[in-house]
This record gives C-alpha cells, sequence and structure tokens, in this order.
C-alpha cells in the first residue's frame, strides 16, 4: 500500500533520514521505534507532504506521491494525527472535527455519529473549545479529527505522549479497532511494548536510518530491541 | 471652583447639547476604521504581520469609486431615488473589487516571495512600507498631488432626527453599507468552509494543512476580503472628503489603532475596536480642537499598548466569536 524507497530529507545543511526505506500492507499496523531524533517524526511528516524529499519515492496505492503537497494528501486518504494532538485551540471539538473533514463533499453527519460514538467523551463536549480539553479527550479528538477524513492510512505520532497509562490503554485499544474497520496504520511510538504488542510488524530506526525491521512479535523477543527500547536487561 | 473646574462645567454642558449629533458622525467614522480594521486583523491573523500598504488599498479604492462617479455623475446635477441607490451600490462594489485586486497584487509581488524564502518578519514589514511609498506615489504620480472632491451621487440631506440630532443621508448610507459588509463577514468566518478555513490557519497552519486546507489559497482569500472591505471604505469616505493620493495614510493608521484596540486578530475586536474610536474621537471633539484629534486617536493607541496590549477582547485568534 505504501512503499518507501530511499527517501532522504534534508534541514538545510543537515540530514535527518538518509535514504529510508520500508512499506506498509495493506490492514496492517506497522511501527516506527527509535530514540528521540532517530527520524520517526521525520518520516511521518514527510509522508504528509510537511517536509519534501531531497531524493528517494514514495509509492501510495502504486501513485507517485513523492511531490504532493501536504493539503493533498487529506484528499489522497493519508491523515495525520499529529505529535502534540495539534487541536484547533479556540475551535470546538465538534469543529474540530469537522476540520478533519475540509476535503470532502456533501454532509458530515453520519461520521460526526460515529466518531461520537466510537469516543463518547467527544459527545458531551462537543461545545468546548479544544483548548479546554484534557491531555487524553485530546488525544481522542485528534484521531477523531483524522478519521473524519476517511484515511486509507492512518499516521499516528505519538499518539501516548504525555498521557496516564490508563488513557494509553483505551487510545491502544482504539487504535487496534480502527485497524480491525480496515484503516491501515503507521504508528509512531516511544512506548515500544505497547506499540509492539499492538502492531504487526515494526522498523527500528538510528540517527535517520532504518536500522532493521521484522515482525513485531519477533522483535519483542529481540535483543537489541529488548535492551534499549523495552528497558530490560538482557537475560543470559 | 477654580478655572479647571469652570472649563470642565462649559465643556460638559457642550457635550450634553451635542451628545448625539457627535455621536452619529462618531459611529460613522468608526464604521469606517472597523471595515478598514478588519483588513489589518485578518491577514494578521493568517501571517501574524501588519500589512502597512493596507492604507494604498483603500486610497485605491477611493479612486476607482471617484472615477465612476466622475463617469456617471460628472458635473451634472446629482441624481435622485434610484439612481443615487444604484450609483452607491456600483461605486461600493468598484471600490472593494479593485480594493480586492491590489490587496491581491500586493500579496504576490510584496509577502509571498518572501514567504516562500521564510524571511524574518522585518522583512515583511520593510516590504510592507516599500510597496505602500510605491503605491501612493504611483497615484500621486498618475493622478497629480491635488485633492480631487468626488461628484456626489446623491443631495445630502438630514433623513431622520435622532433624540433632535439630524442624521444625513451620507451617515445612513456608510450605517447600511457597514452593516451588510459586517453581517456578511461575520457570517461568512464563523459558518462557511471557507471561513473555517481561515480560522485554522490562523490557529495552526500546519496542521491546518494536513486536514486539506490550502495555505497559499487561504491567505490569499483574506487579503482579498480584507482589500474588498478596505476599498470600498475608501470609495465612501472619499465621498465626503474626496481623494487625494495620501489619503490612506491617516485613517488607515487610525483603523490599525482599532484593530489593537480590539484586539489584533479578532474579527469582531476590529469591528467594535473601530467604532468606540470612531465615537472617541467625535466626543472629544467638545474637549479638544479638531486639529488635537488625530492626537486623541494616537493616544489610545498607546494607551492600549501599554495597559493592556492584547486589546479589548484580547488575541482570540481565528475565532470568529
Amino acid at each position: 500500500m505504501l512503499d518507501v524507497k530511499d527517501a532522504v530529507v534534508r534541514y538545510g545543511t543537515i540530514t535527518a533520514l538518509h535514504g529510508i526505506s520500508f512499506n506498509v500492507q495493506q490492514g496492517e499496523i506497522v511501527t516506527l521505534l527509535g530514540a528521540n531524533g532517530a527520524g520517526k517524526s521525520t518520516t511521518l511528516r514527510m509522508l504528509s507532504g510537511l517536509h519534501a524529499p531531497a531524493s528517494g519515492q514514495i509509492l501510495f496505492e502504486g501513485k507517485d506521491v513523492t511531490k504532493t503537497k501536504a493539503h493533498e494528501f487529506a484528499e489522497l486518504g493519508i491523515c495525520h494525527v499529529p505529535e502534540g494532538r495539534r487541536i484547533f485551540p479556540q475551535m470546538t471539538v465538534q469543529e474540530n472535527l469537522e476540520m478533519g473533514a475540509f476535503t470532502r463533499k456533501g454532509s458530515t453527519s453520519e461520521d460526526l455519529d460515529k466518531m461520537y460514538a466510537t469516543f463518547p467523551i467527544l459527545k458531551d463536549r462537543r461545545k468546548q473549545i479544544g483548548a479546554n480539553l484534557s491531555g487524553g479527550e485530546q488525544q481522542m479528538l485528534a484521531i477523531g479529527r483524522a478519521l473524519m477524513g476517511r484515511p486509507r492510512l492512518l499516521l499516528l505520532d505519538e499518539p501516548s505522549m504525555g498521557l496516564a497509562p490508563m488513557i494509553v490503554a483505551t487510545i491502544f485499544g482504539i487504535i487496534g479497532e480502527i485497524r480491525d474497520s480496515g484503516t491501515t496504520v503507521l504508528l509512531v511510538e516511544q512506548n515500544a511494548a505497547h506499540a509492539l504488542h499492538l502492531a504487526d510488524r515494526g522498523y527500528v530506526m538510528e540517527n535517520g536510518r532504518i536500522a532493521f525491521g521484522d515482525l513485531a512479535k519477533n522483535l519483542l523477543n529481540d535483543e537489541r530491541v529488548r535492551a534499549v527500547y523495552l528497558g530490560e536487561s538482557v537475560e543470559g | 471652583m477654580g478655572a479647571f473646574g469652570h472649563y470642565l462645567a462649559a465643556h460638559l454642558d457642550t457635550l450634553k447639547s451635542e451628545f448625539w449629533a457627535l455621536f452619529v458622525g462618531g459611529v460613522a467614522n468608526g464604521l469606517l476604521y472597523g471595515m478598514i480594521a478588519v483588513g489589518y486583523t485578518l491577514v494578521y491573523g493568517v501571517l501574524r504581520l501588519i500589512n502597512f500598504a493596507h492604507s494604498e488599498i483603500f486610497m485605491s479604492g477611493g479612486f476607482a469609486g471617484y472615477f465612476v462617479l466622475r463617469y456617471f455623475v460628472g458635473s451634472g446635477a446629482p441624481p435622485a431615488g434610484m439612481s443615487s441607490v444604484g450609483l452607491i451600490i456600483l461605486g461600493v462594489l468598484v471600490g472593494g473589487l479593485v480594493g480586492a485586486i491590489v490587496a491581491t497584487v500586493l500579496e504576490r509581488v510584496a509577502y509571498r516571495p518572501l514567504r516562500r524564502r521564510n524571511a524574518p518578519k522585518l522583512a515583511y514589514l520593510i516590504s510592507a512600507i516599500g510597496a505602500s511609498y510605491f503605491l501612493f506615489n504611483l497615484a500621486g504620480k498618475e493622478f497629480g498631488h491635488l485633492a480631487y472632491s468626488t461628484p456626489q451621487p446623491y443631495i445630502n440631506h438630514p433623513v431622520f432626527h435622532i433624540f433632535g440630532a439630524p442624521v444625513q443621508m451620507y451617515f445612513v448610507i456608510i450605517f447600511l453599507v457597514g452593516l451588510v459588509m459586517f453581517a456578511s463577514l461575520d457570517r461568512i468566518i464563523s459558518k462557511t468552509r471557507l471561513g473555517r478555513g481561515i480560522r485554522a490557519v490562523a490557529q495552526d497552519a500546519e496542521t491546518a494543512s494536513l486536514m486539506g486546507v490550502n495555505i497559499d489559497r487561504t491567505i490569499a482569500i483574506t487579503f482579498i476580503v480584507g482589500g474588498t472591505l478596505g476599498g470600498a471604505a475608501g470609495f465612501l469616505f472619499g465621498l465626503n472628503f474626496g481623494v487625494v493620493y495620501t489619503m490612506g495614510f491617516v485613517p488607515a493608521l487610525k483603523a490599525f489603532t482599532a484593530a489593537v484596540l480590539g484586539g489584533i486578530g479578532n474579527l469582531r475586536g476590529a469591528m467594535i475596536g473601530g467604532l468606540i474610536l470612531g465615537i472617541f474621537e467625535s466626543l472629544s471633539l467638545v474637549f479638544v480642537q479638531a486639529a488635537y484629534i488625530d492626537v486623541v486617536a494616537f493616544g489610545i493607541l498607546v494607551t492600549v499598548l501599554l495597559v493592556r496590549p492584547t486589546g479589548i477582547l484580547g488575541e482570540r485568534l481565528g475565532r470568529a466569536a
């Protein structure tokens, strides 16, 4: 579904991604793991047109989207839940959700009902402005907003960041449901244990490169992953 | 009671007797300030910069309206009835259209290239001032340095009285045009898809682009919207005060004051700020000579910046309410 080939991203003179290649298949949850600054968020931002690759190629459903502009991705079927949620602070919950369907024509009331069914708390708060929501509510709103665009590929950047463990569990449960309902997910996550238990496959990024990738269950048992990302001591 | 007491007592009497006449004039001026101020505040919302060339958008609208009236009315007798109404509507439309065109060109030539290069904010300011000088000097070169008085498309007369104070036809026109413009703008920004895009860009441009909002197009539209109101205000201003190449400077600076007073970035703030400034200025005529009226306006600007830099409604960016 998504095929990234040798993508290079530069910020001025700094190279953030040194030619990464990976793919995501239809119906999967694929997770990108790695330390801060490894290039995970940059990868997602590249896939949304926020950073154009200096070289390399991105194919989405067989179509070359390497030069596609940021505002054109939503319509193509790639929606992005950005790091830090980035809720529109002065819009109501409902207006935020409707922004997610900005490029879609026709009525959105059916999608709104669906979002309110998935996230009942948002229904209670639909007239409140985004700035007044808790972190967990904002994360649900950010996910709901992206789903309003009816994406076929959902990019999730650090959905657990700064949230209480119980809320993280809820959010991860919802991510699983999103995949089960047919939306492919590319997940960037600090919480490697959570991510690998949910994902089908994973890639480990180091210093702007993809170090290795495997099935999530293999990565859970991989010594390198266990030592560095799962914080366990490697058993003898 | 000292000399100051007598001064105050005498002027309070004048204020009492002249209040409604001054108030009506102040509201009319205030609506014009507000129409210009929304242009500042909309552009500030999406670009975080003050478009200091906005004064020339106003001037262009003034000249456009002047030429419309010179063509249709010329030196003949002022028309009456429906032809007056038609001419005023035509003047507002042409003034607004020319304002929008000048605003679009400004955005393309003076701002967009800087945005492409991620230029620092100071560069935009210099670019705006340069564009402003270019435009008003161009007008000065083309139309001369003397003021033209605008041929009147109607006969000015008191239409009705409010608490004994006459309300002139000119004021009625400003009230109607101003209210229609404010009401439509408010509705566009708070209710339509276009307005939602503008608010989204104002609140978080990058995230707005992830939602599919075309930032370049949205910025261009805010210039068009602000330019339309500014150009229409130029026409209404020129109707009474005539047109000259430097006509934009003072009204636009006052409108900027109004935008800051109401809270820059806040649409309703710009409208309210314009009204308050207009009324305050007008009522202050009781206490100071007309020559000092600009001192009052800019005194307000300085005071607001010192006491409440966020303005009356604060900076609630992108919020219609």
